[in-house]
């Protein structure tokens, strides 16, 4: 079947989705995803991120379709025009999503351990405003304690259910879901029950947000200081491959492989995750490739930003050097124009 | 006087139990329909009477039929929605707690010309005294033999049954109303695969409205020709209207499509004119998710034409200057109302009964009612009214089910037809805020805040 997404042709099986397909091609016209999840069943169409214009349904029937499509679940149909990054609609349905998104998130990446690599900051960054429209007070929930290795943080929460499927099609007996509706909806144990089984750690790397993250990993680095390494161990519950997050000689968190779409390759078991963090206890195979506009390897190799001119630097220098002279003790002698008098 | 088809019998004293509904000639159309007919004769006819979707969007019930997929061979369904929530829109229940026989013959009609043997009715859970009469209108027509196995011995089985909803706006949505049957939380599913290919269990599926269904014994009795007859245009037929709001005579009516909106509100057969005689301001015909319209469009379209009951005369114009019949929740509204506090309790239901499932929805009802609700209250900002308008247009289409599409357009009409209003809240704070609105100041006053003409 021959799809032409952004005046690119590719041509791929029948039964892929337009996402897919965009992905193949790979470039600036791949949609933002936040709830698809290819390695998980039934997932997409939820956080409409990835909106696309189909401009020519197929070569049977030329008429474009009339609303925007969630990529990630339409399927190709022969002949099918997409237009993804180049459609003004496209670009603006994105733009609201986010800042959909955004008016309930509370925004505190300074203190997140996702951030750096948050597909809602790397959404945001794309496509969202440096300024909010919204002045109401934000929604917020409850902390939940959700067990000893995974910590729930739902106010960060866009609902997903990405890890509702993951603990489904992954574990015997999932104890978490979605309840209450609207945007009261909530990721939640409803007895305050601890996730416990052998592969819930994985619910951690679905997250596209720092929603569910590790407990093991809290607060003690941020992620563009760690250093990714490929590694592996013998392990009889999972295939073992990971990577391994270091500072120094020190593993600080384990997570598994993801590729480019931030998706894992291999799902891992909690013993690898949570407790395997000795250095001799794993093969360090070397280290990871990450991504050149990453925020880890932002000011270190490739980029040279540029120097950021802040518009008031200069009074704020001044503002501060009265503030010292203030401060500071009375024979200092003064040389502005002498108004301070202290 | 208006012909009757549904409530025809309504006034027949018991008419509720299975006796008085079958010496009245009930259950005629099954046995018309299974022995003289076959199934697919009986979609023939519902497709010629040009019978129209009684739920809201208006799409043909004939041609939905058609579409499910009998080649397959999987087990088929129809399914009832009677999950009936729409703010202003009360005519399903009136139809199953008066004549409750009615919807269970409709729905072996039609569920032998869709040849299914397993069928439903999906009953909201707040209408529970009226689940408890199907129930029993049930066991009465299981007693008498019209369903169960080898009905009137012509071989067909049916099964029916009546499932309770928890109470959810969503579960109206044909397909959270799937899930929901299948025990599942009421999130919309994402569509294709629509219900006619992949529904209820996997399997081809039909979901209608109970006025619909209720339509059908009629239609397989006389022919759908006779029934296209009535109405004018593509609106074949007759509608029920849940008359509410500042009117004489609120009520469910039955009405044949076609008459002008004029004689149904001032008729004394019908609505009886306004209540106390006050000026007539606002008319939302067709349930709370379709455009409210300002008096100067209600009787007559943008082009001079009389507005007639049609679906197609009440969207003339799209919706700058027209509505929706959407499900017959017809709410008048006088010059004592607020619309923007009208808007904000419109907000307030779409944001409670957000499923929550994808963004545009969750976010974005819940932004628009707080708004309203400051606004309201008198904390409204100036540039409020042009972030409302940004919110619901960001809304709009962008969604899973039409629920975004519902909760955006009363906000954007409202602002379209009433902005002078919303205007008024934002300027005139200490006035709202203790609630003294220009609607209780003298009419003649204020009445260039209202803008265009009052009739």
């Amino acid at each position: 079947m021959k799809v032409t997404i952004d005046g690119q042709e590719i041509h791929v099986e029948p039964g892929t989705t337009i996402l897919q397909a965009a992905r193949m091609i790979g470039g600036e016209s791949v949609p933002p995803a936040m709830c698809y999840y290819s390695k998980l069943q039934g997932s997409g169409g939820k956080c409409r991120c990835c909106l696309v214009e189909v401009t020519k349904g197929s070569d049977a029937n030329p008429t474009p379709m009339p609303k925007l499509v969630a990529s990630c679940v339409t399927g190709v149909m022969d002949g099918m025009e997409v237009n993804s990054k180049n459609s003004a609609r496209v670009e603006e349905a994105r733009k609201s999503v986010t800042e959909f998104l955004l008016i309930n998130h509370p925004l505190d990446c300074p203190i997140c351990d996702q951030a750096g690599e948050c597909d809602l900051q790397n959404l945001s960054f794309q496509h969202g405003k440096s300024e909010t429209r919204f002045i109401e007070e934000k929604r917020t929930f409850e902390p939940e304690d959700i067990g000893p290795n995974i910590q729930l943080h739902m106010n960060r929460c866009i609902l997903c259910q990405r890890c509702v499927l993951a603990a489904d099609q992954l574990t015997d007996g999932r104890v978490h879901g979605v309840i209450s509706r609207g945007d009261h909806a909530q990721i939640s144990t409803c007895l305050s029950k601890a996730i416990d089984n052998e592969f819930s750690g994985n619910v951690i790397d679905v997250c596209p947000v720092g929603a569910l993250t590790d407990k093991t990993f809290r607060f003690k680095s941020r992620v563009w200081f760690n250093k990714p390494y490929n590694a592996h161990r013998n392990c009889d519950k999972c295939c073992g491959k990971t990577t391994v997050w270091m500072f120094g000689d020190e593993i600080q968190r384990v997570t598994a492989r993801k590729d480019e779409f931030h998706e894992v390759e291999e799902f891992i078991c909690n013993t690898c995750r949570f407790e395997k963090k000795d250095v001799s206890d794993w093969v360090i195979e070397g280290p990871r490739r990450f991504e050149k506009f990453s925020v880890i390897n932002r000011n270190k190799y490739a980029l040279h930003p540029p120097k950021v001119e802040i518009r008031t630097e200069k009074h704020i220098l001044e503002g501060r050097e009265q503030d010292q002279k203030r401060i500071s003790m009375v024979e200092v002698p003064e040389k502005t124009n002498g108004n301070s008098n202290s | 006087m208006g012909r009757k088809i549904l409530l025809d019998k309504i006034n027949i004293p018991g008419i509720k139990t299975y006796e008085v509904y079958r010496q009245n000639g009930g259950y005629a159309s099954v046995e018309k329909a299974l022995k003289q007919m076959t199934p697919d004769e009986v979609t023939e006819e519902v497709k010629t009477s040009g019978l129209r979707g009684r739920g809201g969007a208006g799409f043909p019930t004939g041609l939905k039929w058609s579409f499910i997929d009998k080649k397959s061979g999987r087990p088929r369904h129809l399914v009832c929605n009677a999950d009936e929530s729409e703010p202003g829109t009360f005519k399903d229940r009136y139809l199953m707690e008066y004549i409750p026989h009615l919807l269970i013959e409709g729905m072996i009609t039609s569920s032998y010309a869709l040849g299914a043997n397993l069928s439903y009715i999906y009953i909201r859970g707040e209408y529970m005294w009226v689940f408890k009469i199907l129930e029993r209108a049930i066991k009465e027509a299981y007693a008498a033999g019209w369903l169960g196995k080898n009905i009137l011995g012509t071989g067909y089985d049916l099964d029916l049954h009546v499932h309770c909803g928890a109470g959810a706006y969503i579960c109206g949505e044909e397909t959270a109303l799937i899930e929901s049957l299948e025990g599942k939380r009421g999130n919309p599913r994402i569509k294709p695969p629509f219900p006619a290919v992949n529904g209820l269990w996997q399997n081809p599926t039909v979901v209608n409205n109970v006025e619909s269904i209720a339509t059908v014994p009629w239609i397989v009795l006389n022919s759908g020709e006779e029934y296209a007859k009535i109405g004018i245009g593509r609106s074949t037929g007759t509608k029920l209207i849940s008359a509410s709001g500042h009117i004489k005579n609120p009520g469910v009516y039955e009405i044949e499509l076609g008459l002008s909106v004029d004689e149904f509100m001032n008729s004394d057969e019908y609505l009886g004119g306004m209540l106390n005689d006050r000026p007539l301001k606002a008319l939302v015909p067709g349930g709370s998710s379709v455009p409210i319209l300002p008096a100067n469009l209600i009787f007559k379209t943008a082009n001079g034409e009389d507005r007639l009951m049609t679906y197609e005369s009440l969207s003339d114009g799209g919706f700058a200057t027209g509505s929706m019949l959407g499900s017959g929740g017809f709410i008048v509204y006088n010059d004592t109302t607020c619309i923007v506090r009208n808007t904000w309790n419109f907000s307030r239901f779409y944001h409670h009964e957000s499923c929550g499932q994808c963004t545009p929805c969750r976010e974005g009802t819940g932004w628009l009612e707080k708004i309203l609700h400051r606004i309201e209250n008198g904390h409204g900002r100036e540039e409020d009214i042009e972030l409302l308008w940004s919110i619901q247009s960001k809304i709009e289409g962008n969604t899973i089910c039409p629920l975004g599409d519902a909760a955006s357009w009363p906000v954007a009409a409202a602002i379209r037809h009433f902005r002078e209003e919303f205007e008024y809240h934002v300027r005139f704070p200490e006035k709202v805020k203790n609630r003294d609105h220009f609607v209780h100041e003298p009419f003649e006053k204020v009445r260039h805040l209202v803008g265009k003409t009052i009739v």
